[in-house]
């Protein structure tokens, strides 16, 4: 260092521009690395799993240990069953929820509420079915299609009701306020202008939330527990994908490991559709808007 | 009614039942919340009476597991869930922060849609998806390659000795990576977003190269909101439970090498749960479940306070 410590040299300066620039490519090549694993698993579900995806795939029962063929309709029927029951559970409690906090609750309790919602959503989702299995499987003393539903419904709740109450405060004040002037009932209003006003949104969060739950396992380990065979009574076990999928990943046979790999690629299929529908929606409301 | 008007369009009197009804349900709705809260922690509790009875805390002291001797401690679970969980931050977290700073400094919009949909899709990816993955293409290529090369490179550190076998710690840490980055880079690109331009145009007209304005301008402004967004990445590893399971070995113990197997107290629920024969047994899984509530509810907590301080409106957008 010949010059004042003031006047940076020249070799420091390029030295300055050549690290900025190494920073840069550091930076694409870290995104790069972090997208690339989604590549890397629709590669190897597409590679692996789109062989095994024939009619019996989709029609038949899965066969006994050890023996060749046979398909997963009872878990792709489960996964629609649960589905369908978690939003029976989770779509009501989150909806109205969201109403509450949009339309009535005072700051303060609002603030708890979401701060409860957002905790909740962080809570593991193997506690959800811990906590379904000592409410619904003890008492019955069966494991059931319905205490599957239950614990995914359960996971919705706080999904929904935060997209809910983001959708219901966009809708301008000024729609309530005329509707009120009007003499329609406070309820009518909110029902008929309001959440009307907000269909497309809810339903998004909804898909959202459903899009989430369609792949969780954990939760239903010790509740829907998982059949071999069609289940004709929600009170009784019921298969599902997720769950198909892990029984036949840790198995030792190579047929059940093609089959696990179709059933992934089934159920991933099904979450990026689900997935789609929600952008496709969001974009139509951005440019409605 | 005493009002002058008899017309129809107005309401008819008495219709307050309807309105108070539709907000009490509204209020019961909203109060679920709660209650689910309580119910989880009081349920969780129940379950474990009778282990949180005969073993007080030294539950969470004893590393002996062993349902046949019927005694139960959580401590070879507990390491695994904080060794597994720290590993993954120690890679998502550099990795996550560098993606948010290209998306939000660097990126051109054609870009960086593309990238921030990929990010988007990675966080649908089922957790069991994962784990298929890890156990049929990731492991062998670990036990092959990765380890192979870290044992011989780096095989003097006590982390990286002992045999390999390819399910491992270092394995589910990485897969655990994976399913929290998304989660990490949008949070840590809505903390980035919130740092004024000022700041940014202050440090490039004294001189600083972009770099430079990164470090100085962008990344010291937002240390703190980054840091709530790591957190809220813990909270979400320390729960991650199928496809740890597939890929950590699923072995009682505590063991410094990487690549030995562990067990997480999320992936010994789900693992031995439905073959738990014994009253003692189950409740001693039901506290596990307890210890685990205990410590993401508090993570979480910590994770919102943070990053309320730091974007004012939380991490609401991101489920």
């Amino acid at each position: 260092m010949d010059a004042s410590p003031y006047l940076p040299t020249p070799e420091y300066a390029r030295w300055r521009k050549w690290k900025s620039a190494a920073v840069t490519w550091l930076l694409v090549a870290c995104a790069l690395a972090v997208i690339a694993p989604l590549f890397l698993v629709i590669y190897f579900l597409v590679a692996r799993g789109a062989s095994s995806l024939d009619w019996n795939f989709f029609t038949q029962l899965p066969k006994p240990t050890g023996e060749v063929g046979g398909g997963m309709a009872n878990a792709i029927v489960g996964t629609l069953t649960l589905l369908v029951m978690a939003a029976a559970v989770g779509v009501p409690f989150g909806v109205f929820g969201g109403i509450y906090l949009a339309e009535y609750g005072s700051d303060r309790a609002n603030n708890w509420i979401r701060f409860a919602a957002d905790v909740l959503n962080g809570v593991p989702s193997i506690v959800w079915g811990m906590v379904v299995y000592l409410l619904l499987v003890v008492p019955f003393k069966t494991f059931s299609a319905y205490a599957g539903g239950v614990a995914l419904g359960l996971i919705m709740v706080p999904l929904v009701m935060r997209t809910t109450e983001e959708v219901l405060v966009l809708v301008p004040q000024s729609y309530r306020e005329a509707a009120l002037a009007l003499g329609i009932a406070r309820w009518k209003v909110i029902v008929v202008i309001v959440v009307r006003t907000a269909l497309k949104g809810i339903a998004t969060g909804v898909i959202v939330a459903l899009a989430r739950i369609a792949g969780e396992t954990a939760p239903l380990l010790f509740t829907a527990l998982g059949n071999s065979f069609w289940s004709h009574n929600l009170k009784e076990p019921i298969s599902a994908l997720p769950l198909q999928i892990f029984a036949y990943s840790i198995s030792a046979y190579d047929d059940w490991h093609r089959q696990a790999w179709a059933g992934a690629l089934v159920l991933m299929a099904l979450i990026l559709a689900l997935n789609i529908t929600v952008r496709v929606m969001s974009r139509d409301r951005k440019s409605a808007s | 009614m005493s009002t002058p008007f008899s017309t129809s369009i107005l309401p008819p009197p008495g219709s307050k039942l309807p309105n108070s009804a539709f907000k009490w349900a509204a209020a019961l709705a909203a109060a679920m919340i709660v209650v689910l809260i309580v119910l989880v922690g009081w349920e969780l509790y129940t379950g474990s009476r009778q282990a949180l009875m005969k073993f007080g805390s030294g539950f969470l002291w004893s590393s002996e597991w062993d349902p046949v001797a019927e005694k139960y401690g959580a401590l070879p679970f507990i390491f695994g869930t904080l060794v597994s969980s720290l590993l993954a931050l120690a890679i998502a977290v550099p990795l996550g922060v560098a993606t948010a700073l290209f998306l939000t400094e660097l990126a051109p919009l054609r870009v960086r849609q593309p990238i921030v949909m990929a990010i988007e899709m990675l966080a649908a990816v089922p957790s069991v998806i994962f784990g298929m993955w890890g156990i049929f293409v990731l492991i062998p290529w670990l036990r092959d390659h990765l380890f192979v090369w870290l044992k011989h490179s780096l095989g003097f550190l006590p982390l990286f000795k002992g045999p390999i076998y390819g399910v491992s710690m270092f394995a589910a840490g990485i897969i655990i990576a994976i399913m929290i980055l998304p989660i990490v880079t949008s949070i840590s690109r809505e903390i980035l977003r919130s740092v004024p331009d000022l700041q940014r145009e202050a440090a490039y007209a004294l001189g600083a190269t972009r770099w430079e304005v990164l470090r100085i301008a962008v990344l010291s402004y937002a240390r703190r909101g980054l840091f709530g967004a790591a957190i809220l990445g813990l909270g979400r590893a320390l729960g991650e439970t199928m496809a740890v399971t597939m890929v950590i070995g699923n072995r009682p113990q505590i063991s410094v090498s990487l690549f030995a197997p562990g067990y997480t107290l999320a992936s010994v629920v789900a693992n031995e749960f439905t073959e738990a024969t014994t009253d003692l047994y189950l409740s001693s899984l039901f506290e596990l479940g307890l210890v685990l509530l205990a410590v993401t509810i508090l993570v979480n907590i910590a994770a919102q306070v943070m990053l309320k301080s730091m974007t004012g409106s939380g991490s609401s957008k991101v489920a």
